[in-house]
């Protein structure tokens, strides 16, 4: 028990030599019927060390860090605390340990303050007022601004993450676990969120940084943890490595390059939004403001912002799930499409990719034929005065699969059976090879693997080289680099002007996703260009 | 050791073609069970139950007769469940067919209206069937109101306004006064298909509403449609279909069948309108809707197997002094049973051995 005393003390960081580490696992196996999503990981993890654990979807990283939160019992293996081996019955056991966790899905409650919200997620017995006390003060300590009165649904997406943080410090944590925190940050968010994480670890804290944004890894963490297909591939130093290098382990191999065309020619005007505006439909939802953008045939637009901002809202006032009164706010094809339905706005030659692959893209436990049907029965030859033409809907699956190689167990199966970015690649390709003149698209490569996704952006480059006019709503800046001509921001509804992509840097992008709009010379410049 | 619910990668159709065979099974179980409670031989009572109405041709064709309402108002229903709109109120809706289609009859009693009666009866009680259906479909699409209250709320109604017509203006002058109406004439009776037999006409045209259902489902883009906005709503607005108007299409056509269904039982086995026309089809066919998979020919299956033990129940009943009131318990059994087994076309029990406990913190 040597080791239990000097677990805390900061100056014990560097060589780990003759010392336990504060978390190990041995073995840990996790088996879900004849799947093994973890297969016997060793991990260590040690004071004052930020861990990242890197791996694509799927590789099994959620359920190692569930397994170690107590939340998943494992198959085989064990987990060892201060050396001991534990057995956790669950988070509240973890947590009383001292192992914490912020998800990347916060559980808030809207309506509630975020006092009342971090009452609720605490075992302890103390006083509310005691607690909102010590609420202000830690995250006073920690540079993490809440005010404990507000209620949730006023709060940005930055400041929800605060809540779960702070929920998670009081605590007093000894090891933290963090879900891909920089999701839903603004870069300046998260380089905030980085000051605080490093003060973390200087109390001699540990911390496990899930994540796939490699260049954030390599700045933040001191060690990493590559996991591919439920097995451990490496633990490296992320320092010394390239970031084509981490992802080569993470992914297993080369990843294809996108390549657009050289030469791209912009057309007619495809898409024109005029001063959209538009009511929420539910409660805290968010008002569309004056939104106005003209997209021509050639040229992929993209959209970039926090989620919440609406993102969501604009997909669909764009695709006719919602319906405007003024026609003229949505054009598309020269058409005032605005008061049109989505099946009247496909026949006028627009395709849409929404965000939620199963259950909004696709009926979940149909077919893909089916699935195929969905979207296709506007316009694309599947229906005969009502009848179902089920070889040109099994044709379109077959096109589908070829063209963008979609795996799956065999010709037909449910959608839900397939991976998400198998699934995404035939959404995509659903959309795409009804040839549209406008595609718009939503977080096209959201929880899709690095193969995948390449797959996807290309296709995207590929049909607006063919003319078609492409709108794609990123939270991944590094896509909107990679693929858009131009890039907007969107922030509480409103829509900025657009940037050129090479003059959109991390920065002027960063600023605008936090509301703040962009220097004063910026703007004469842009009026006198 | 510990039984767990595993959910399945994908749902499984051998299952789901086995899961009301499962559940027949446990039904059979639990009423061998039941009836030694209530001191009958157990053996004898399921004979009675499913075996004398099969060796015999009378009840043969009383099975056809009794499964026709169950089969034409399950039919409907299934559309509705289908398409996550929840009619509860098929028996009103059969109810109110009979009474709009014995306004005919009863009109043209005596008369010498020639063979547009019956068509006329028939056009009428579904129409009827359809507006009364409409009534909690509105409410539901209108104002929010919850279809499965209003739906069965509207029974009663139903029940009470054929019965004030019985007992009041329809009553049969010669019928010492019974609450009947009097004996439809020939014109506004469904002609029997056999002479001299129980089977009727209704019976085809239940056949052909299974086979017109059949392939509206399964191939039609209407069928789709209905089938998209059940088990995927959001998807469903995304591929342009509009739930609302499918909730008032659905319990129109679901009203409409059971109305015809209505009409056909009075103007056929009953012959003349009367409390009592029903045991229960309405309520009895979302047990056949669920049984049969909400697929017509597996409603068309479990319609006559119900329709078995209205027959069997009666059987037990003069055989084995056995109440009729064990039948509602049957059914309700049934259902619970189907719907426990469906659970299984996506999960799958395991059973799960925990990892060895080794005493905690212990090093």
């Amino acid at each position: 028990m040597q080791a239990h005393q000097r677990m805390l003390d900061p100056i014990s960081n560097g060589l780990h030599s003759g010392e336990s580490p504060l978390l190990r696992t041995v073995g840990l196996t996790k088996r879900y019927g004849d799947f093994l999503a973890n297969d016997s990981i060793d991990i260590e993890i040690w004071p004052n060390e930020i861990h990242a654990l890197l791996g694509e979807n799927g590789a099994g990283k959620s359920t190692l860090v569930k397994a170690i939160y107590g939340l998943i019992q494992p198959s085989a293996g064990e987990i060892r605390w201060h050396g001991d081996r534990i057995v956790l019955s669950g988070p509240s056991e973890a947590r009383s340990r001292g192992i914490g966790m912020v998800f990347q899905h916060f559980s808030l409650f809207d309506n509630l303050t975020v006092a009342e919200n971090v009452a609720l997620g605490l075992d302890g017995t103390e006083s509310f007022k005691d607690m909102s006390a010590r609420l202000e003060q830690v995250s006073k300590t920690y540079g993490l601004p809440l005010d404990p009165r507000r209620e949730v649904w006023q709060l940005s997406v930055g400041e929800r993450q605060r809540i779960e943080i702070v929920r998670a410090l009081m605590q007093d944590p000894k090891f933290l676990i963090l879900d891909e925190p920089t999701a839903v940050l603004t870069p300046q968010e998260a380089d905030q969120l980085f000051i605080v994480l490093e003060r973390l670890k200087a109390e001699g804290r540990a911390i496990l940084y899930i994540s796939h944004k490699l260049e954030e890894v390599k700045r933040l963490c001191d060690t990493a943890t590559i996991l591919r297909g439920g097995k451990k591939i490496q633990t490296c130093n992320p320092r010394l490595e390239t970031a084509a290098s981490l992802a080569r382990m993470m992914v297993g191999g080369e990843i294809k390059e996108v390549k657009a065309a050289a030469g791209r020619q912009t057309t007619i005007p495809r898409l024109v939004v005029n001063d959209l505006s538009l009511a929420p439909d539910e409660a805290h939802g968010v008002w569309l403001e004056h939104i106005s953008f003209e997209l021509k045939g050639g040229e992929i637009l993209g959209i970039a912002g926090v989620a919440g901002n609406g993102q969501d809202e604009l997909f669909a006032a764009l695709s006719g799930e919602r319906l405007s009164n003024d026609p003229g706010t949505v054009v598309i094809e020269g058409i005032a499409a605005g008061h049109l339905s989505i099946t009247r706005r496909r026949k006028l030659g627009a395709a849409f990719v929404p965000e939620e692959r199963l259950g909004h893209g696709t009926a979940p436990r149909m077919k893909l034929s089916e699935n195929a049907l969905l979207t296709g029965h506007a316009a694309s030859g599947m229906v005969h005065h009502g009848f179902i033409d089920t070889a040109a809907t099994l044709k379109t699956v077959d096109r589908a699969t070829e063209t963008f190689d979609v795996r799956k167990a065999k010709r037909d199966p449910e959608a839900a059976s397939l991976s998400g970015g198998n699934l995404q690649k035939f959404i995509v390709g659903r959309e795409i090879l009804r040839n549209p003149a406008v595609l718009v698209v939503s977080q096209p490569t959201w929880g899709v693997d690095a193969g995948a996704a390449a797959v996807i952006r290309q296709a995207l480059l590929d049909l607006a080289t063919a003319g078609a006019a492409v709108l794609v709503t990123s939270q991944d800046l590094d896509e909107l680099a990679e693929i858009a001509d131009r890039i907007a921001v969107m922030f509480h509804g409103r829509l900025s002007e657009p940037l050129a992509t090479r003059d959109a840097t991390r920065e002027k992008l960063g600023l605008l996703m936090g509301g703040s709009s962009l220097e004063p010379k910026e703007a004469v410049h842009a009026v006198g260009a | 050791m510990q039984l767990v619910l595993e959910k399945r990668a994908e749902r499984s159709n051998t299952i789901a073609l086995v899961s009301p065979l499962i559940a027949i099974g446990l039904t059979i179980v639990t009423m061998t069970i039941l009836f030694a409670i209530l001191g009958k031989n157990p053996f004898l009572a399921l004979q009675a139950y499913f075996v004398a109405p099969l060796i015999d041709s009378y009840s043969l064709q009383e099975i056809a007769v009794k499964a026709t309402p169950l089969v034409m108002i399950a039919i409907g229903l299934s559309l509705c469940y289908l398409a996550n709109a929840w009619n509860i109120g098929a028996e009103g809706q059969f109810l109110i067919g009979a009474v709009a289609g014995s306004w005919i009859a009863v009109k043209t009693q005596g008369t010498d209206a020639g063979p547009w009666v019956l068509p006329a009866m028939l056009v009428l009680a579904a129409a009827a069937g359809a507006l009364y259906a409409l009534i909690p479909a509105i409410c539901k699409v209108k104002f929010g109101a919850s279809e499965i209250l209003t739906s069965l709320m509207l029974v009663y109604v139903a029940d009470l306004l054929l019965d004030y017509l019985v007992r009041g203006p329809w009553r049969d002058p010669n019928g010492f006064n019974f609450p009947t109406t009097a004996e439809f004439d020939p014109v506004a009776t469904v002609p029997l298909l056999i002479e001299g037999g129980r089977l009727h006409l209704g019976s085809i045209i239940a056949l052909l509403v299974v086979a017109a259902a059949a392939i509206l489902l399964g191939r039609t883009i209407k069928g789709f449609e209905i089938r998209v906005v059940g088990a995927a709503p959001r998807a469903a607005r995304f591929g342009g279909f509009n739930a609302n108007q499918l909730i008032i299409l659905t319990f129109a056509v679901s009203g409409a069948l059971a109305g015809l269904a209505g009409i056909i039982e009075v103007a056929g086995p009953v012959g003349h309108l009367q409390p009592g026309i029903s045991p229960g089809y309405g309520f009895t066919a979302i047990i056949v809707a669920f049984l049969g998979r909400l697929n017509p020919i597996g409603i068309l299956i479990a319609g006559l197997f119900l329709a078995l033990t209205f027959i069997g129940g009666e059987q037990a009943q003069i055989a084995m002094k056995i109440p009729l009131d064990v039948t509602k318990v049957f059914q309700g059994i049934l259902l619970f049973y189907v719907l426990a087994c469906d659970s299984l076309i996506l999960y799958r029990f395991k059973l799960v051995f925990p990892s060895r406990q080794v005493a905690r913190g212990a090093g």
